[in-house]
C-alpha cells in the first residue's frame, strides 16, 4: 500500500504538470473540449487517488475544483479570461495541498479558502444545473452498501434463530437485464447465500420455438427466502438489475409460507437447494443461444478456453512507456561506460601493434567505435527526460511573483520537449526559479514605465531550451529595463568588489552581478532577494558542469543564457600528467592554461608560491605536492599551470607537469569501489586501462594552507 | 482456476490498488489504459470480468462498454464501471451503454470482491 501511495503521489505530479499546461492552453484561449477534458481527468484523478488514501482536505478542495470544471466542460460555465486565472491559482492550490499530504503538513488554509470561495462563486453564478436533484432520487434508490457478515449465514442454518424473516419475492427479468451481462443465475446464488431458499421458476410464457426471439426474456421466478437479513439486504442482491426487471419484495407470515410452499411441491419435486437450482435453468435456457453465458457454470468448456489466453498475464497489448528501476539503468550506463573504455583500449593496442590503417582488423574497430558510440548516446537517451515539467512550475513561479509585485507579465516557453539527462533536470529547479524571480522582481518594469517607455503594459519573459553541439542551452529573456550599468558599478564600488578607479567594459559590468555578496536590491526583498545572489545561482549551474552569461541592453532586457552538459555520467576534462600520473581536470573549472615566467612567480616563503597574471596574485599550487607524489615542489618555470577557479569563485594556480589532450571521459565513483580521497572527486579509466584520477578542484582549492599564515608574516614578506 | 479480470482505467494509482486488491483475492488480472487500449487487450485476451473507469482519454468508459457489448465474443462479459460516490447520472449512462454493475470509489477491497463475485459465475 505503501508503494502505491508512492504511486499515486508520482501520478499527482504528472496530473498537475497536465492541468496546468491545459489550463496554460485555455488561457490562450484554446477552448478545444479535449483540452477541457483531459483538464478535468487530471483534476479527477486526483480526487480518486486521494479519496483511497483518505486525505479529506484534498479531496474536499479537488470536489471543488472538479465540479466547476465539469460545468465548464458541459459549456454551463465560460473559460473567461477571468476564469482560468481562477482555475490556475487553484491548480497551484492544489499543488499545495497535494504537497502538504505528501509530507504530512498542511497547507495554508487561508489560502485554500480563498480558492474555494472563489470557485464556490463561479458554481454559484452559472445557471443551476438539475444534476443535484437527479442525484437525490438516483442515490435514494442505492442502496447502503453493507459487508455481509458470514456468522449471519451460519446463523440461518438455526431454523429456530427468532430473528428470521421470510420473503416472497417475484422476480420477471427483462430482455435488457441479459443484454447487460446479468443473469438470473448468479442473482439467485447471491440470494441462496443470504439464507435459505426455494425457487420455481415459471416456464409458462416460453413461445414455440418458431416464435422464439433468441435474445428475448421469457421467464420469470418465485423465490421463498428464509433470512436474518434486512429487506433492504435482500434488495441489494438485485442493484444492479433493477432497472431491468420486475421485482416484488414481500414479508410472508409463517401460513401463507406454508401454502405456497404447498403449491409449488405439487408440480416439481421437494424444495431445490440454491446449487441444484441451476440444473433445470440450464436446460431450459440453453435453447436460446446468445445466453449461452447463463450455462457456463459447468466451468469446464469456457474456462479451459479461457486458460490458454490468461497465460500471459499483465497488460496484453501495446504499452508506449515501461517503468525501470533507475537502479538498472544506471548499472547499464556503467556497463556501457566499461564498454567505451574497453573498446579505446582494444584501439591503442591496435595501434601500438602498428597495424596498417587500412587492415580489416583497423576498419573493423572503426566501426566498432561507431557502434559504441551509437550504443552510449541511446543509453544516456533513457535517462533523458524533457526540461518540460521544470519549465511548467515556473509559469506558477512567474504568476506569484507577478502577483506580488503588481506586474503584468507573460510567461513563453520555447522548446519544453528538449531532454535533458534526469540528473541534470532535477537540479534546474532552484537556479532556474531564482533566475525568473530575478526577472519579474527587477527586471521588468512596472506597467506605468512601460507605457512611458512606449512598450506594452505587460511584460513578457522567455523560458527556452535547445541542443548546441552536444550541450543544452537553456535561456531566460525578458523585455524589461536591462541592467543599470551606473548602478551595478557603482554598488560594486561601495561593496569594495572592485576598485572604484577600474575601467571595465559593459559586459564585464554586467557580469558583476555574479560576484558573491553583489545585491543591486537595496533592501533584500523577500521575492528574489531570501539573502541569496546571483552567484549562488552561478555555482549551482557550475556543480552540473555548466556556464552561465548574461547580456543585456539598455532599456530592451536582458538575457541570461546557460549552457549545461546532457548528462553528468560523462565529464569534459582536461589530461594532464603530474609527478608521472595521469590526472584529470574538469573543463569547467579551467579558465586558462598558462607557462609560468620566472619573473611572475614570487615565493612568499616557506614554499608558498603566487603567480602574477593581469594584475592580481593568484596562489601557485603544486598538484604533484599536494597529493604527496612527490616531497619538494618542483621549479614553476618547468611546469604549466591552469587557472582554476573553484565553485565558491576562488581562483589559483595549479601546477601539473604537462598537459595531454582533452577528453571526454566517462566518470566512475572512487567512493563506492576504493574511498574517499582528499582532493579527488571521481576516477575514470583512459584507453590504456589505467585509472586516472579525477581533480575535485574545490577541494585542492580550499584546503587549509599553513604555508599561507607563514606567507603573511612580515618577516616572510619581503 | 482462477478468474481473470481486466482493469481499464487511465489512473496507475488506481490501477495498481486494482491489482493489489484483485491479486489478493486470487484473480488474475489484465490491465488497459484506457478504452482503445481495453479493447486492443480484448482482441487477444477473454476475461471473466471487466471493471472499468469512465474518465479516460481516447476513449472514455461509455465508448468503451457500447464496444464490448459490440464485440461478438466479448458481449455477455459483466462489466462493472468505477463511479465516485455522486455520480448518478453516469451511472445511468453507463448502465444504458451495457453496465452490469458499478463499484463506488473510493473502494474497499470487499466491495470490490463482493461485486465481482455478484456477477460472476
Amino acid at each position: 500500500m505503501a508503494a502505491i501511495k508512492q504511486t499515486f503521489f508520482q501520478e499527482c505530479e504528472e496530473q498537475l504538470v497536465e492541468l496546468e499546461s491545459g489550463l496554460l492552453r485555455m488561457e490562450d484561449g484554446d477552448d478545444d473540449l479535449e483540452t477541457v477534458n483531459a483538464v478535468f481527468r487530471a483534476v479527477h484523478s486526483i480526487k480518486g487517488g486521494a479519496g483511497a488514501f483518505g486525505f479529506d482536505e484534498l479531496v474536499e478542495f479537488v470536489h471543488v475544483f472538479e465540479t466547476t470544471l465539469d460545468l465548464i466542460r458541459s459549456a454551463k460555465l465560460a473559460a473567461t479570461p477571468a476564469v482560468t486565472k481562477t482555475l490556475l491559482r487553484a491548480s497551484d492550490v492544489l499543488a499545495d495541498l497535494v504537497r502538504a499530504a505528501r509530507e504530512g503538513g498542511s497547507a495554508d488554509a487561508g489560502a485554500v479558502k480563498v480558492i474555494a470561495d472563489e470557485l464556490n462563486a463561479l458554481l454559484g453564478s452559472a445557471p443551476r444545473s438539475d444534476d443535484d436533484d437527479e442525484k437525490v432520487s438516483v442515490e435514494s434508490l442505492e442502496f447502503e452498501p453493507v459487508c455481509i457478515s458470514l456468522d449471519s449465514i451460519f446463523d440461518l442454518g438455526d431454523a429456530d434463530a427468532p430473528s428470521t424473516q421470510d420473503f416472497i419475492l417475484r422476480f420477471k427479468p427483462s430482455a435488457g437485464l441479459y443484454a447487460k451481462a446479468n443473469e438470473t443465475l448468479r442473482l439467485l446464488r447471491e440470494l441462496g447465500r443470504l439464507g435459505e431458499m426455494t425457487v420455481e421458476c415459471d416456464i409458462s410464457e416460453i413461445p414455440l420455438l418458431t416464435e422464439l426471439d433468441p435474445e428475448g426474456a421469457y421467464l420469470s421466478w418465485t423465490i421463498h427466502l428464509t433470512t436474518s437479513v434486512s429487506e433492504q439486504q435482500v434488495r441489494e442482491v438485485f442493484e444492479f438489475v433493477e432497472w431491468d426487471c420486475e421485482l416484488s419484495v414481500e414479508t410472508a407470515d409463517i401460513g401463507k409460507l406454508l401454502e405456497a410452499l404447498q403449491e409449488s411441491l405439487e408440480p416439481q419435486e421437494a424444495p431445490v437447494a440454491p446449487a441444484a437450482v441451476a440444473e433445470p435453468k440450464q436446460t431450459i435456457v440453453s435453447a436460446a443461444p446468445p445466453q449461452q453465458s447463463f450455462a457456463a457454470p459447468s466451468d469446464d468448456h469456457p474456462a479451459a478456453a479461457k486458460a490458454e489466453a490468461t497465460k500471459g498475464e499483465g497488460s496484453g497489448s501495446v504499452q508506449a512507456t515501461i517503468r525501470v528501476d533507475l537502479d538498472r539503468v544506471d548499472r547499464l550506463i556503467n556497463l556501457v561506460g566499461e564498454l567505451v573504455i574497453n573498446q579505446a583500449m582494444l584501439s591503442q593496442r591496435v595501434s601500438e601493434a602498428g597495424l596498417s590503417r587500412a587492415s580489416s582488423v583497423v576498419i573493423g574497430l572503426d566501426e566498432l567505435e561507431q557502434l559504441t558510440r551509437d550504443i552510449q548516446d541511446s543509453v544516456m537517451a533513457i535517462r533523458a527526460q524533457p526540461v518540460k515539467p521544470v519549465f511548467q512550475r515556473m509559469s506558477r513561479t512567474v504568476r506569484e511573483v507577478a502577483s506580488m509585485t503588481g506586474k503584468a507579465v507573460r510567461l513563453v516557453m520555447d522548446g519544453e520537449t528538449t531532454e535533458v539527462d534526469k540528473t541534470v533536470v532535477e537540479r534546474l529547479t532552484d537556479p532556474l526559479t531564482h533566475m525568473i524571480r530575478n526577472a519579474v522582481d527587477h527586471g521588468i518594469e512596472k506597467a506605468e514605465d512601460r507605457i512611458a517607455a512606449g512598450k506594452p503594459e505587460e511584460g513578457s519573459l522567455r523560458l527556452s531550451a535547445m541542443h548546441r553541439s552536444g550541450r543544452i542551452v537553456i535561456e531566460v529573456a525578458d523585455d524589461g529595463a536591462g541592467i543599470n550599468r551606473a548602478r551595478v558599478r557603482q554598488i560594486a564600488v561601495s561593496k569594495g568588489l572592485i576598485p572604484a578607479e577600474a575601467n571595465l567594459t559593459d559586459d564585464e559590468i554586467d557580469n558583476l552581478i555574479f560576484l558573491p555578496g553583489f545585491s543591486t536590491a537595496s533592501s533584500v526583498s523577500n521575492i528574489s532577494g531570501r539573502g541569496v545572489g546571483m552567484d549562488v545561482v552561478k555555482r549551482a549551474i557550475q556543480a552540473l558542469g555548466g556556464r552561465i552569461s548574461i547580456s543585456s541592453v539598455p532599456g530592451r532586457g536582458s538575457t541570461f543564457s546557460m549552457s549545461l552538459p546532457l548528462t553528468l555520467a560523462v565529464l569534459d576534462g582536461m589530461v594532464v600528467t603530474v609527478g608521472g600520473q595521469t590526472l584529470v581536470v574538469p573543463l569547467t573549472a579551467i579558465i586558462e592554461t598558462l607557462q609560468p615566467k620566472k619573473e611572475s612567480v614570487h615565493e612568499l616563503g616557506s614554499g608558498a608560491r603566487v603567480i602574477a597574471t593581469r594584475n592580481t596574485f593568484t596562489p601557485l599550487i603544486d598538484v604533484g605536492a599536494v597529493l604527496l607524489y612527490r616531497d619538494e615542489p618542483i621549479e614553476a618555470t618547468s611546469q604549466v599551470a591552469l587557472l582554476v577557479e573553484s565553485e565558491s569563485g576562488a581562483k589559483c594556480a595549479l601546477l601539473v607537469d604537462a598537459i595531454q589532450g582533452q577528453r571526454q571521459v566517462v566518470i566512475k565513483s572512487l567512493e563506492t569501489n576504493y574511498g574517499h580521497v582528499h582532493g579527488i572527486a571521481a576516477a575514470t579509466i583512459l584507453g590504456d586501462g589505467r585509472v586516472a584520477l579525477i581533480l575535485d578542484v574545490d577541494a585542492i582549492v580550499a584546503r587549509p594552507r599553513a604555508d599561507m599564515i607563514v606567507a603573511e608574516m612580515p618577516a616572510a614578506a619581503e | 482456476m482462477s478468474k481473470t479480470i481486466l482493469t481499464v482505467d487511465d489512473s496507475r494509482t488506481m490501477r495498481e490498488m486494482l491489482m493489489l486488491a484483485l491479486s489478493e483475492a486470487g484473480f488474475s488480472v489484465v490491465q488497459a489504459e484506457d478504452g482503445v487500449h481495453g479493447l486492443e487487450v480484448l482482441e487477444k485476451e477473454t476475461p471473466d470480468v471487466i471493471v472499468t473507469d469512465i474518465n479516460m482519454p481516447r476513449m472514455d468508459g461509455f465508448g468503451f462498454i457500447e464496444g464490448v457489448r459490440r464485440h461478438e465474443k466479448h458481449r455477455a462479459v459483466p462489466i462493472l464501471v468505477l463511479t465516485t460516490e455522486s455520480d448518478g447520472e453516469k451511472k445511468d449512462r453507463a448502465r444504458r451503454a451495457g453496465a452490469t454493475g458499478w463499484i463506488v470509489k473510493p473502494f474497499n477491497p470487499v466491495k470490490l470482491v463482493d461485486a465481482i463475485r455478484r456477477v460472476a459465475v
